[in-house]
Parts: structure tokens; C-alpha cells; sequence
């Protein structure tokens, strides 16, 4: 186990796909709302070494409710600009698209939060302020500071992509099986 | 706040809803737990057997903590029996929907409910024809809720197979994981409608998730045991549990036509039912 502290440096550039690392420190939630007002308006943060959460909290009373991770790919499309920005690693779950490996070569990881695990990362959350708030609780860009938030390296800053790996292997079996089915009914 | 409704037929199925919404979101049923608690105990894979262990720790947190299992609390899917002696009239429907209202605010859930089109949250889970309420003719008067996040909603498929296809409904339900990968958060369980229409056969899909998942006849484990071949794994990122179960619900149909629908269901397969108290 890794233990990574927040801001990130060169330090994920050794992560390879598929190693357990913990995370300390601060992260910043943003599901495609934010990614949208951000391209537009700036980003609220310094994005030098930070982290991006795909996570739509549940929040009351200033304090984190839930807090899982959302569904990773919907954001394909709209991430070069923070890791251009310096973003040194992106958390949520399923995995990404072609370009955003590209993205992270030699700069920054992908890593897998356990989606739906939304109380036990609350557990490990304290929240520390709150931008773009008008966007709605989902959509708003949560300050959250975590404590060893348990993850895996989805996909490292050297093209390894444990998703697009266990597809092809998933791809592979799906032909074995029923093509030898087909066989039989033709 | 005091409601003066809640004396009535109207009330006692709002108080019933959301006591059902409340216990679904934070305490997954037993079945389901004991089918987790099979398949990390039978997982081989290290990367696997850490995510099952981070989704049973989870369920144990969420319960400590009274907070809902997932940040995507979902929109409730409502099931109601309904004895011969209660008429089926608007209040029940109404009953329901103070019920969401009530548990969206109270517990908290995540305002999910959105117009189709312009995207405008309603605030509260409710809007038009949400949530949907199926009503059933029974014995007990009787709420029964399941929370669909939209994760696994999003996977699930509809194919109007041809007669002669019977044989291909176990691929067309692995084919549905192949494409869907981690994203409907695996290990799922999957609901398969077989026959009927074409809107009966979506409903009959999610009908079967609320069947216990810790059996499975032949058919249901034959279509598993494929499905568990692909290893996808827990999340996507591979390993033996892909599926802990798939449940098979059947209706008649047409001679000339096949429907099949997959209802995909994430690892937190939330339901609970609450009888009303009259």
C-alpha cells in the first residue's frame, strides 16, 4: 500500500496500474457542470498538484453526507484542460476514454475510488469550503480534506489502463463462449 | 410539522413510503448482503477481493452512521399490493409521493428528479409520472420501494429478439455486461425480463430485482456463470464476481416475437417494503 499526500508531485509518475495507494489531503469534487464552468471561467482552485473528484456529495449542514464517486466517463471529453492546468490525479469510477490515457502520460493517474462506497468515504471526509455553489449540490465544486481514502491505480501516467486491460480479456471470452454457440445452431 | 392528513388512507401510505425509502437507502436486505458476503469469501483475484472488502465495509459504516450506502440515493421505484377491501383511487398515489418528499428531506436523499429537457431539478424526487408506482392486487396493504441509481439504470437494454432466438437470451444478457464494463458499478445483479411486450417485458426486468438473489434456478446460474466468465469483476477491474446473481422473470408472448430486457443493478440492490398501518 501507497500512502500519497496532497498536492501531488513526480511521485505518481511511479504509480503503475493496478497498485493500492491511500490518499491524504485536499480534493476538489467537479462532475461535468463544473467541468464546463471551469473551461469557461477558470479554475477556483490552483490546479498545481491537486486532485479532482468525480463525486456528486450528499451535503448538509456543512457537513458530507455521502460522498461516492460518479461515473468517470462522462467527463472524457472535458479533462485535457486540468491536466494541461497541472492536475495530478483524477479519482472516480469505471474508467476513461482513449484521449484522457493520452492525457495522463507522463503527467498524471486515473485512480478507482469503490463506487457506490459513498458512506465510507464520507468516514474519511471533512468539509472545508465550496465553489460554484449556484451549480446545485451535485454539480458544485466541493473543498473536501480526506484521510487515507483507500484507491486503486486505474489507469498510471505510462498507458496502463487496468479497464481497457480486463475489456479485452472480456472481449476475448464473450467470443470464445458464444461463437462456439452460434457454431452449434448453424 | 404536524400533518393533518396523516389519520387518512393518504397519511398512513406516506408514513409507510417513507419509512420503506428510509430503510432501503441505509440497510441493504439480507439476501443481498449474504450473496456479498459469498462472493468475497469465493474471490481469487487481490484487486477484486479488496473492493468487496471496501463494499462490505461500506454497508457496515452506512448502517453505523444511519446514512445512505450511496451518494446516488436513486429515484424510487414504488410496488404496492392492494387488498379487495381498499379502492384504488388518487390517494394512494399522493400518499406515495409525500412520502418521497418526506424521506428526501429527512434522511437526506440526493435530489435526483430532473424535466427530460431543460434539465430543472424539482427538488424533492417527485415530478410528473415520478416516482412510478406499480400496483398489485394482495392480502396486506403493503409499499414496497426500490431506489434505482442511474449508474446501473443507464446499462440495462431492450431487444425484440426473433422466436427462433430463444437459445441467444444468454448472450444478449452477457453482451449487456460486455458493453456496460465497471460503469454500472459490478458486481450487478441482473434483472431479465423474458416475453410479454414491449413495455411489459422492461417492467418484468425490474420485478425481478426485487426476487431474493441468493438463489438462483439452473437457468438463472447458467446465464450467471457466463456472465462471470467475462471477468469484468468488482468495478471493472477485473476478477471472478461480476455478478451475484440474475433473476429471471417470464410472461407469454406474441408467437411471432421475442422481447427480452436487462435491468442492471448495481452491488447496493436497496429495497425494503413496510406494511401500512390502517
Amino acid at each position: 500500500m501507497i500512502n500519497l499526500t496532497t498536492p501531488l508531485g513526480d511521485e505518481v509518475l511511479d504509480l503503475r496500474a493496478g497498485d493500492r495507494v491511500t490518499l491524504t489531503g485536499t480534493i476538489y469534487t467537479a462532475r461535468d457542470e463544473a467541468h464546463i464552468r471551469m473551461m469557461e471561467e477558470g479554475i477556483p482552485f490552483d490546479p498545481e498538484g491537486a486532485v479532482v473528484y468525480h463525486c456528486g456529495p450528499v451535503v448538509q449542514e456543512g457537513r458530507i453526507v455521502v460522498a461516492g464517486p460518479t461515473t468517470s466517463a462522462r467527463m472524457n471529453t472535458l479533462t485535457g484542460f486540468l491536466i494541461d492546468a497541472g492536475v495530478r490525479a483524477l479519482i472516480g469510477k469505471g474508467g476513461m476514454g482513449r484521449e484522457v490515457v493520452e492525457d495522463l502520460r507522463g503527467r498524471a493517474v486515473y485512480l478507482a475510488f469503490t463506487g457506490g462506497c459513498a458512506a465510507l468515504a464520507a468516514a474519511r471526509m471533512t468539509l472545508r469550503g465550496v465553489y460554484f455553489e449556484d451549480l446545485g449540490m451535485a454539480e458544485a465544486v466541493w473543498i473536501i480534506e480526506t484521510d487515507h481514502l483507500p484507491l486503486t491505480v486505474g489507469i498510471d501516467s505510462h498507458g496502463g489502463d487496468l479497464f481497457s486491460a480486463v475489456h479485452e480479456k472480456a472481449k476475448t471470452q464473450f467470443h470464445q463462449r458464444f461463437n462456439i454457440h452460434q457454431d452449434n445452431v448453424s | 410539522m404536524a400533518n393533518p392528513a396523516d389519520s387518512t388512507l393518504s397519511g398512513s401510505v406516506a408514513d409507510a413510503t417513507e419509512l420503506a425509502l428510509t430503510e432501503a437507502e441505509i440497510r441493504l436486505p439480507s439476501d443481498v448482503l449474504t450473496a456479498l458476503t459469498r462472493a468475497a469469501t469465493a474471490e481469487r483475484d487481490e484487486i477484486a477481493r479488496s473492493e468487496l472488502a471496501t463494499i462490505l465495509e461500506n454497508i457496515a459504516l452506512a448502517e453505523e452512521r444511519q446514512v445512505p450506502i450511496c451518494q446516488d440515493t436513486g429515484v424510487p421505484v414504488v410496488y404496492i399490493t392492494l387488498p379487495p377491501d381498499i379502492p384504488l383511487t388518487s390517494e394512494i398515489f399522493d400518499g406515495v409521493r409525500e412520502g418521497v418528499r418526506r424521506a428526501t428531506a429527512a434522511v437526506p436523499l440526493r435530489p435526483n428528479v430532473v424535466d427530460p429537457i431543460t434539465r430543472r431539478n424539482t427538488g424533492d424526487n417527485t415530478g410528473v409520472g415520478m416516482p412510478a408506482v406499480h400496483v398489485t392486487p394482495g392480502e396486506r396493504l403493503t409499499v414496497t420501494v426500490l431506489p434505482k441509481g442511474a449508474g446501473s439504470e443507464n446499462a440495462s437494454r431492450i431487444g425484440m429478439l426473433l422466436p427462433s432466438q430463444a437459445g441467444d437470451i444468454p448472450e444478449f444478457v452477457a453482451e449487456t455486461m460486455l458493453i456496460a464494463g465497471g460503469r454500472p458499478c459490478p458486481p450487478v445483479i441482473l434483472g431479465v425480463g423474458i416475453g410479454g411486450t414491449f413495455d411489459t417485458v422492461a417492467a418484468l426486468a425490474k420485478e425481478a430485482l426485487l426476487l431474493p438473489v441468493d438463489t438462483m434456478d439452473d437457468y438463472e446460474q447458467a446465464i450467471c456463470d457466463a456472465v462471470n466468465a467475462l471477468g469484468i469483476g468488482p468495478m471493472g477491474l477485473g476478477g471472478d464476481t461480476t455478478a451475484l446473481a440474475v433473476k429471471v422473470k417470464r410472461a407469454d408472448c406474441h408467437t411471432a416475437s421475442l422481447p427480452v430486457a436487462v435491468n442492471v443493478q448495481c452491488w447496493a440492490c436497496r429495497r425494503a417494503t413496510v406494511e401500512v398501518r390502517r
